[in-house]
């Protein structure tokens, strides 16, 4: 309907299937008929939801049980995955935690657990999965999930906010090496704003800057397909970024964000 | 699982508004340890699912309540034998997107696709086909319920099945369930709008449209006294042979704020009515329509409840058996003529003989005729009370998916196998109409 229908249909390898955006977004994909394999901690849930896709139409929908923190078996994982549904032309990236940035300050342990689950394993993910959409030519792609808060530092979550913004970077420069040559894949860097799920479940909720997975899935689906590196979804948040970006410190102090 | 501080909840009427503490699990493991923690923190649970229903049955206030919404998954689909399992969360508008493009549809569907499976089951909803297809319940083939002492499958012919289809969440939290679906030939609807000028009409084109068409309803104006009692205009379709498999989409204009209380009052009623009337009138004749604006007209004004202002409004929904139907309805009409209340949306349908599967399931063979109020205190309470004594002397009942008020004793008389049902109640399981029902 609101997503145009890929050309053939995708072969996905998902880190952090069980995310609610994650599954929102498989279930787009699953209607063009997209083979999956599905990555996260927990096997009961990763097979429900493969049982989802399957009954909407996936041509394939695999669990793989893995904690995503370790990407130490990355390039193994993946050439497992690609055997187990074929050839792979997309990867998404969107396991993350956002933790609690006076909990981190206080315990540097748990700062490093922030930056090694949202980051440093989720870089090395994104690089393992570089050559498989590389073969995939200009059909591949690999898409990361960042978010706002990777724009600018800000006292309330810089230490999360900094792991996502250097996923970014990652992703853009993953584009920039796939662009050097005409017909290569693509790498995206999705900046997500406020979205009701389970990781928010504890922030009061309400308003127009608020969007649910089901809305911002359509979205991801299409900046598989055209756009980048950097896409802000819902839209909006592009602008109101350039906004907080632009306010000169000195002001910005005297925020509390 | 920690149970969250107590948050404002409110039925689709919103009369009656409650605070509850309120789980959203995204998985089905999430729900056993949901239950736990209601019981650790020494309170009751209830199921709810899209708060669709009007008055308190979905409502479990400074209690517990586990939100289905999330748990929507498909849990398989088997074309060949037309038989789809899904959680209990999955909406009915979900599931037709699902099935339409393969050439399915759900047996019977309510007057909106907001409405998740467990809320259609523990309701036992109708459809405009219930001559055809009995109720939704009628097409269950199998439900997991996780009730307090752990999870059963139950499937018709037992007991804790009957008591479930139509049991208000009152029975367990319906983790999934199996329904059998229909094959169509299209998703569009050859329909039929016909105006008739009373009821006997009314009757007579139901009775002559049971042959060829499976889908019946009418609207009836409300504000008519007199000679024009009845009055009102019949719809009827059937699934049209050909024009593809294209689903609903899912846009809607929202009515983002709340109308001020005189949106909806006499004046705007009647002028309602004459317009409505005028236009319905006018398009009379046969046209092919999508199954979206035929099942759910409603649905693409989102939130229209609120026009109703900010004291909301009663639904009433009444059964009554053929023999008193006719006459029954005719004196409800003229009691409402009188009151000056008028109604908006008055709904008069036929329910046919299939036999409900719930020992509360609300249809029985006969008339239904359904209703909306704005509250207004005392006097809406007075009209629904008359109404009450009409439909007690008919023989017929209420739906307590409508219902926000009607007396514990109303509800006795019209559903004999509450004793019974009470027997399969799981303690650990309540909400406010219960309470209030059993008070
Ligand atoms: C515009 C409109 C038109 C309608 N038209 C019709 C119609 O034509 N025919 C008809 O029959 N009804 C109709 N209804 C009523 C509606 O179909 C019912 O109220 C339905 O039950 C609402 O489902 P829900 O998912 O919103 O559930 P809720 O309203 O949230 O809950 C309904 C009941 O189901 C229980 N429940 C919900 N989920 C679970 C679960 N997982 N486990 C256990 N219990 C659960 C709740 O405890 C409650 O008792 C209409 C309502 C509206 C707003
Ligand atoms: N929601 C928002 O407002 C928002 C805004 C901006 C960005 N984001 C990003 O969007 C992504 C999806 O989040 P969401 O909102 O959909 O929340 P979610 O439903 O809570 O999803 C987060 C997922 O990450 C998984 N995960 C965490 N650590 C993991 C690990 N070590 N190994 C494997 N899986 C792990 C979680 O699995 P477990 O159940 O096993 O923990 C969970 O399925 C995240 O990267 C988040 O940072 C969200």
């Amino acid at each position: 309907m609101t997503t145009p229908v890929a050309l053939s249909p995708r072969r996905v390898v998902v880190l952090g299937a069980a995310s609610a955006i994650a599954e929102a977004t498989c279930r787009v994909l699953a209607a063009q008929g997209a083979s999956f394999a599905l990555l996260g901690r927990d096997a009961a849930r990763l097979d429900a939801i493969a049982a989802d896709l399957s009954a909407r139409g996936a041509a394939k929908a695999v669990a793989v049980a893995k904690d995503l923190a370790d990407a130490r078996d990355a390039e193994a994982v993946l050439a497992a995955c690609a055997r187990d549904i074929g050839p792979i032309d997309t990867v998404m990236i969107f396991y993350g935690v956002l933790g609690d940035q006076a909990q981190a300050e206080a315990d540097l342990a748990e700062a490093a657990r922030l930056l090694q689950v949202n980051f440093t394993s989720a870089a090395l993910w994104a690089l393992a999965a570089a050559p498989h959409v590389e073969q995939a030519g200009a059909r591949g792609v690999i898409l990361a999930v960042s978010s706002v808060a990777g724009d600018r530092g800000r006292r309330s979550n810089f230490i999360y906010g900094a792991a996502k913004g250097g996923l970014a970077l990652i992703m853009q420069g993953l584009a920039h090496k796939f662009g050097a040559k005409p017909g290569g894949p693509r790498a995206v860097a999705l900046k997500l704003g406020f979205v009701d799920t389970p990781m928010t479940a504890h922030v009061k909720k309400g308003g127009p800057l608020w969007a649910t997975p089901a809305g911002v899935a359509p979205v991801i689906a299409r900046a598989l397909e055209r756009g980048g590196p950097m896409v802000y979804a819902p839209w909006f948040w592009r602008f109101v970024m350039l906004a907080i970006r632009v306010t000169p410190q000195a002001i910005f102090n005297r925020v509390n964000l | 699982m920690i149970l969250p501080a107590p948050g404002p909840a409110e039925s689709w009427g919103r009369v009656v508004r409650a605070s509850s503490r309120r789980l959203a699990p995204q998985f089905r493991d999430e729900v056993a340890r949901g239950l736990a923690a209601a019981r650790d923190a020494g309170v009751s649970t209830l199921g709810v699912g899209l708060g669709r229903s009007y008055g308190d049955s979905g409502l479990n206030s400074d209690q517990a309540v586990i939100d289905a919404r999330h748990l929507d998954r498909l849990i398989s689909f088997d074309p060949d034998a037309g038989v789809l399992r899904a959680e209990a969360g999955a909406s009915l508008g979900a599931l037709a997107q699902v099935l339409a493009p393969r050439g399915f549809f759900l047996p019977t569907v309510p007057g909106t696709r907001f409405v998740t499976l467990g809320g259609a089951v523990a309701n036992d909803v109708h459809g405009k086909n219930h001559e055809r297809a009995g109720t939704f319940g009628a097409n269950v083939r199998r439900i997991g319920l996780r009730r307090s002492d752990g999870v059963v499958e139950i499937a018709p012919g037992d007991d804790l099945f009957a008591a479930t289809i139509g049991g208000l969440g009152l029975t367990g939290f319906i983790e999934w369930v199996e329904i059998g679906v229909t094959r169509i030939p299209s998703t569009l609807i050859d329909q039929e709008t016909i105006p008739f000028d009373d009821l006997d009409a009314f009757f007579a084109i139901a009775a002559e449209s049971k042959a060829r068409f499976e889908h019946t309803v009418a609207w009836v104006d409300c504000t008519q006294g007199g000679k024009s009692i009845g009055r009102g205009v019949f719809t009827r379709g059937v699934w049209a042979p050909d024009g593809g498999f294209a689903p609903h989409t899912d846009r809607a204009l929202p009515v983002p704020i709340e109308a001020p209380s005189f949106a909806l009052n006499p004046l705007t009623l009647k002028a309602f009515n004459v317009a409505y009337d005028a236009a319905q009138r006018l398009k009379a004749g046969t046209a092919r329509v999508h199954y979206t604006g035929h099942f759910w007209p409603l649905d693409s004004l989102f939130g229209w409840n609120k026009l109703y202002g900010p004291k909301g409004f009663y639904q009433y929904q009444c059964v009554l058996p053929w023999a008193t139907g006719r006459d029954g309805v005719a004196e409800m009409l003229r009691r409402i003529a009188r009151s000056g209340e008028g109604s908006f949306l008055a709904v008069l349908k036929t329910f046919g003989d299939r036999p409900s599967p719930g020992m509360l399931s609300f249809p029985m063979p006969g008339t239904t005729l359904a209703l909306d109020f704005r509250n207004r205190g005392a006097a809406t309470m007075k009209l629904l009370a008359a109404l009450d004594d009409i439909v007690r002397e008919a023989g017929g009942r209420l739906y307590p998916a409508k219902d926000g008020r009607m007396p514990a004793a109303m509800f006795r008389a019209g559903y004999p196998a509450l004793d019974r049902f009470a027997t399969f109640v799981d303690p650990a399981f309540s909400s406010d109409f219960w309470r209030r029902i059993t008070a």
